[in-house]
């Protein structure tokens, strides 16, 4: 880096510059500026006021001054990720219906859960989103170059909603029928995340039969003595 | 029922409380009854209570006070550290470090190999036992 330029007008005390107010009209080189411009100072053409659109009174309105809110300008970011939870780290669910289960992390969503593939084949886990909170990183890392999560986002996994029908019980009964089924649309999506990364589990010996099993605290195991 | 490990300018010792909890240092002055001078090629030579040290079988051969050059020639030329990691009690805790530093994944492969092993030991046996006159 070009070491730091001296101020032009060093403060010597809070309010008090060392150079005046003549001698700084000098060193700007104010003087140059008008000369190259004929002994004016150059100015931008004033631009044009926006037409003023005239605002018609309201109708109607309430009788006692209503009070606004104050406006609240804070965006929330995805939750900060722990150290030890990166793109490709094998995770432990603790809650749910896979408790126990040892998981492949892919990436965070932006409402800061993570996407998890079992994957499927391997341990029962389909493409999932697990909450931060509920999860043990462990240190073990599963190469995860070659799977592509970009097209996965908050909303493929939202629930889908259907238009509801006031028809008949019957009716109702065909419909949920239908809807019990997975799409074909997901169960590719499924298979291809899953192929690069059973290749890539296939490389390190005993990963594969390591996630298809459930993590359990045995007799003698600390929790807080464990290394993950 | 004698002793037989004393406490002696070059004797070994194993800290067992307080900061340096697990150092392997060398006695290397008495101060008084209760406390001693100890040094170690990696702490700075500092005062002990016995209380907080183990006396091992380990003794070198050292001046009252070394240098710390000299200590740590010493200490080289008795081979302390290959003494040390082929005795028994070094050798447990040795152990004890590396099971409490295993991963998740190293100890599902140590409770893969513990299986392994316990069916090959299982196997031999049943053929001993077959051989055995009914």
């Amino acid at each position: 880096m070009a070491p730091k330029q001296k101020a032009r007008n060093p403060e010597l005390i809070p309010g008090v510059g060392k150079v005046s107010r003549s001698k700084m009209y000098h060193k700007r080189g104010l003087w140059a500026i008008k000369a190259k411009n004929g002994g004016k100072f150059p100015v931008h053409a004033k631009q044009e006021a926006a037409a003023v659109v005239e605002e018609k009174q309201p109708k109607f309105y309430p009788a006692d001054d209503v009070k606004k809110p104050l406006s609240n300008k804070r965006k929330p970011k995805p939750t900060k990720l722990r150290a030890s939870v990166t793109p490709g780290t094998v995770l432990i669910i603790l809650t749910g219906r896979f408790k126990g289960k040892r998981v492949v992390f892919l990436k965070q969503l932006t409402s800061g859960l993570l996407l998890i593939t079992g994957p499927y084949k391997v341990n029962g886990v389909p493409l999932r989103r697990v909450n931060q909170a509920y999860v043990i990183g462990t240190s073990t890392k599963v190469d995860i170059s070659g799977v592509d999560v970009s097209k996965f986002d908050d909303k493929y996994f939202g629930k889908q909603v259907e238009k509801k029908k006031k028809g008949e019980t019957e009716f109702f009964e065909a419909e949920k029928q239908e809807k019990n089924t997975l799409p074909a649309e997901k169960k590719d999506d499924q298979k291809a995340v899953d192929a690069p990364l059973l290749k890539a589990l296939e490389s390190v010996p005993d990963l594969k039969a390591y996630l298809g099993a459930r993590f359990s605290l045995k007799a003698g195991l600390k929790p807080h003595e464990l290394v993950f | 029922m004698t002793f037989k490990r004393y406490v002696e300018i070059g004797r070994v010792g194993l800290i067992n409380y307080g900061k340096d909890y697990g150092k392997l240092v060398v006695i290397v002055d008495v101060i008084d009854q209760n406390r001693a001078l100890v040094d170690s090629p990696d702490m700075v030579r500092s005062q002990i209570n016995f209380k907080r040290l183990s006396l091992t079988d380990i003794k070198i051969d050292i001046k009252r006070v070394p240098k710390k050059k000299v200590l740590v020639a010493a200490m080289e030329a008795a081979d302390v550290k290959g003494k040390w990691e082929s005795s028994s009690w070094g050798r447990k805790l040795i152990v004890q470090k590396k099971r409490a530093s295993l991963n998740d994944f190293d100890r599902f492969k140590l409770m893969l190999a513990k299986i392994k092993k316990a069916g090959v030991v299982r196997q031999e046996l049943a053929k001993l036992k077959k051989e055995i006159p009914a």
